[in-house]
């Protein structure tokens, strides 16, 4: 069925069942692939989004859920890589693989968008759903805090 | 706002597709900042500019293309690779862009070995593209350094016959060539460089002269990794693709499975199933077990209609197999003669001969362990019309991907190509060249393109695991409280004997036996971090502190007095005694811990700091690192392997271990794999104690081995409680 989506400010108009999870729309039929698939089940974070704000998991949400909201991707995010999550993590040099790091700086930017100046444990907290393989959790923790003080100059 | 329709059967189709052209990479904000090619699977071939060599692409504008062999995998390897070439070549590195090397080429040049540059052991025009080991620094250097130097001077000859200049005259810094007050750039001396062979190669600089290696430059494939630019194997789009689910018989090797389709066949979006089948005798990495797949127009219709999809499966003849049979196995055999590494049957006597309170033994194991990388493995095949063959794949080895698909769909080599693509980890996992023979199979049968995904439960069931482990040690000590005499005797694992009989402390009498039946058991195996050493070092590390501790001693002074022979070993524990130090008189519940292990050229050793309660709750607090690897190219980029090192040993001894049931793996996703998250991140410090000269290790596995045996030191000092096995949440560490 036809469903609407508002995409990164673009409108969609996908023929999916309303069932179908948000990823593999954004994926698969909108052709966005920033976002990530790692396990399906809310358990890696790899496919965070953001849904009117949110961190959300797009891996088990349903796109009819979507509808009526503004989801927002890593492409999304900012032009030219200028959110501060951004910046900080280039200057951190965050990512390794890259994989999970969409969905970890989706995460952190929802995260400062609600607490501008977490601490550690509210990072740790934060962030618990996100794995990373390649082992950058240290600079993810400095990053936010940049980020952090990017955002509140 | 814009308004797109999109409809089921529409995609939205990347520019990887159109093909052709040129595709420099975007310049990004930061300073110093190179960007690699965003597009690497773009065929390099296609390319605008100046080849001057197979490395070097020089463009008019003064672009200048490093195309290199080696796999990005988050260590570096383009950053690396570009480095050290541009060391020699003296380009502007903001003016460096990255591509990947087409596998093609360099397989096909195997043919015409005077395409073949003069290095030992290489195996096509690029010498080598397998990126594992911790290789490419440690040993490519030389060959694409050389390649840097020798295109600087073809660019500084052509300079000089044009100026009539001799070449020694002429200047090559930061893409500019001087002589007296001429000034050319590269870009355009590069025509009449391309046409000059020297009579000689120049020498390569030693160490001592370089001016950029050894720097931190930032790596070239981060800003691509901010903002989703950055493409994996798993964001491949092609016009007309459909996408593969696939279920391979969970007990390897198993038998075939009945299957419904008609069950399914009504259900949105779906194609076909395709049953693959392993062929009888063949049993290799590569080889194609029984297989069934769902072929849908998107990767959510295949996924769910092969879960919906009646499947009936014959385990055979494995179905008994699980986590304790395969440690009864091993206990058993550890108490069996095997295979002799390393005879001595003097230390067998000294051992026989040694009272009760003069010895000390240690069993301990290791569970399976699934690579997990974080990109499930995805491959694209698209069979063309024209006869040739694409295959859109993340390899550690490209030319072993295109082997396996020349090989199941019986084409030519010079018809396959490999479009090489960031990999979502690496780790040493072979299942991406498995996987491409089941895309290519599936793909002739469907007569579409097929994009392939392993759903996360088929990656950690069906991957190529790293083996199980389990090692006896027993020592006899000597009236001064030092050890005379070990005997190992190790079952499973990867093959890494060394790490045994050459184990740096002066114990005069050592016997070594291993038994490797693992290797011959059902579960397909392969490489992982530092997967020989890790194993070892896990055992042998914690039984070196018995031993230092039944002579009273501190553990890191007892392993500075037993390496006074290895200077090599003593670099790294002093660096460590320094930066870390250790203490015996920490209270009940706080511990630290040392290890130290050889691996991969390079000797690391760590500290690890930990708390435990009474109730057994523990905490990693700290761990600090030494690495001797000889040189390091670029202090950022090494810290921050040493730092994955560190999280990849931690991960897989606080959590992981598979777990065998009926035959086959019962974990199936990351709720019941658990790896470690940032919330059980300890402080980490990363030190280089580098000796430098001829010694060049490597820097992306060193840091595996003592990472896990410090920390389960640091427990036994805190808690008294000795870690034989992995993973830690089989352990109580509860103490009174």
């Amino acid at each position: 069925m036809a469903l609407a989506l508002n995409v990164n400010g673009t409108s969609y108009t996908v023929d999916v069942e309303p069932e179908t999870p948000l990823l593999w729309v954004l994926r698969d039929n909108i052709g966005l692939t920033g976002t990530k698939y790692g396990c399906g089940i809310a358990r890696c974070g790899f496919c965070t989004v953001h849904i009117d704000g949110q961190a959300t998991k797009s891996c088990q949400t349903k796109v009819s859920a979507a509808v009526g909201t503004r989801v927002t991707t890593i492409e999304g995010l900012s032009a030219n890589s200028t959110h501060p999550v951004q910046v900080a993590w280039i200057e951190h040099s965050v990512p390794q693989c890259g994989y999970c790091q969409s969905g970890q700086i989706m995460a952190a930017a929802a995260l400062l968008a609600k607490r501008p100046r977490p601490t550690d444990a509210e990072i740790d907290e934060a962030m618990a759903d996100n794995l990373c393989r390649c082992g950058t959790y240290i600079r993810i923790r400095q990053a936010i805090h940049r980020a952090a003080e990017l955002g509140n100059r | 706002m814009n308004q797109i329709n999109v409809t089921r059967r529409q995609f939205i189709v990347t520019s990887a597709a159109a093909g052709g052209g040129l595709m420099l990479g975007v310049f990004v904000g930061s300073a110093n900042a190179a960007v690699v090619n965003p597009m690497p699977w773009q065929n390099p071939n296609d390319k605008e500019g100046l080849e001057l060599s197979q490395w070097i692409v020089i463009d008019p504008s003064g672009v200048i293309t490093v195309v290199q062999p080696h796999a990005e995998m988050g260590q570096g390897a383009i950053t690396s690779t570009a480095m050290m070439l541009n060391e020699e070549l003296q380009a502007d590195w903001k003016m460096i862009r990255v591509q990947y090397a087409d596998p093609n080429r360099h397989v096909m040049a195997r043919g015409t070995p005077e395409l073949l540059p003069n290095v030992q052991g290489a195996d096509g025009l690029w010498v080598t593209m397998a990126s594992g080991g911790s290789n490419v620094v440690k040993a490519r250097h030389p060959h694409i350094m050389q390649a840097g130097a020798s295109a600087r001077e073809r660019l500084k000859e052509a300079a000089a016959q044009t100026w009539g200049v001799t070449r020694d005259q002429v200047t090559a810094k930061d893409s500019v060539l001087t002589a007296g007050n001429r000034r050319g750039t590269y870009a355009e001396f590069a025509t009449r460089a391309a046409s000059i062979k020297l009579a000689e190669e120049p020498k390569r600089k030693t160490p001592e002269q370089f001016t950029f290696l050894g720097t931190s430059v930032p790596r070239l494939d981060v800003p691509l990794k901010v903002n989703g630019e950055a493409k994996y194997a798993h964001d491949i789009r092609l016009p007309g693709m459909v996408y593969a689910a696939v279920y391979a018989n969970p007990v390897p090797w198993g038998g075939r499975a009945k299957f419904d389709f008609n069950a399914i066949k009504a259900r949105p979006g779906v194609i076909a199933a395709v049953e693959l089948r392993a062929v009888d005798g063949k049993r290799g990495i590569a080889d194609l077990q029984n297989v069934v797949a769902v072929v849908a127009d998107t990767y959510y219709h295949a996924k769910t209609a092969l879960d919906l999809m009646p499947i009936e499966w014959d385990y055979g003849p494995n179905a008994a197999m699980s986590n304790k049979t395969l440690f009864e196995t091993a206990y058993k055999k550890l108490g069996e003669k095997g295979g002799v590494r390393k005879d001595d049957p003097a230390a067998l006597a000294a051992l026989a001969a040694a009272p009760a309170d003069k010895k000390v033994t240690g069993d301990f194991h290791r569970p399976y362990e699934a690579h997990a990388r974080a990109e499930p493995i995805t491959t694209t095949v698209n069979i063309k019309a024209d006869g040739t063959v694409d295959v859109y794949v993340g390899a550690q080895n490209p030319p072993a991907v295109m082997t396996a698909v020349v090989e199941q769909l019986g084409i030519e080599p010079k018809n396959c190509f490999v479009r090489r693509q960031f990999l979502g980890c690496g780790f040493g996992s072979s299942s991406g060249t498995f996987a491409a023979k089941q895309a290519a199979q599936i793909a002739k049968e469907v007569g579409r393109p097929v994009k392939l995904i392993w759903s996360r439960e088929e990656d950690i069931r069906n991957s190529k695991h790293a083996p199980a482990y389990a090692a006896r040690f027993e020592a006899a000590f000597g009236a001064d409280g030092l050890p005379t005499a070990i005997f190992t005797r190790t079952f499973g694992g990867n093959s890494s004997d060394n790490t045994i009989t050459n184990m740096p402390y002066t114990i005069p009498l050592r016997h070594h036996e291993r038994h490797a039946d693992l290797e011959q058991a059902h579960i397909p195996i392969t490489t992982h971090r530092a997967p020989g050493t890790g194993l070892v070092g896990f055992a042998s590390e914690q039984f070196i502190d018995d031993l230092a501790r039944k002579g009273g001693w501190n553990p890191l002074e007892w392993r500075l007095a037993m390496t006074k022979n290895r200077p090599d070993y003593q670099i790294v524990l002093n660096a460590l005694k320094a930066k870390a130090g250790y203490r015996m008189d920490l209270p009940r519940g706080e511990g630290m811990g040392v290890a130290v292990v050889e691996s991969h050229g390079s000797i690391a050793g760590a500290v690890s700091t930990v708390t435990v309660s009474r109730r057994g709750q523990f905490r990693v607090e700290k761990v600090v690192v030494a690495v001797d690897s000889g040189h390091i190219i670029n202090p950022l980029n090494a810290t921050e392997q040493v730092e994955g090192s560190v999280v990849f040993g931690l991960a897989h001894l606080l959590g992981g271990g598979l777990q065998f049931e009926r035959g086959f793996v019962q974990n199936s996703n990351f709720d019941n794999y658990r790896l470690m998250r940032i919330g059980d991140m300890p402080v980490v410090e990363v030190h280089f104690a580098l000796s430098g000269g001829e010694k060049w290790g490597g820097i992306g596995e060193p840091g595996v081995p003592p990472t896990a045996p410090s920390v389960a030191n640091a427990i036994f000092a805190a808690s008294g409680k000795r870690i034989r096995s992995t993973p830690l949440t089989e352990h109580d560490l509860s103490w009174a």
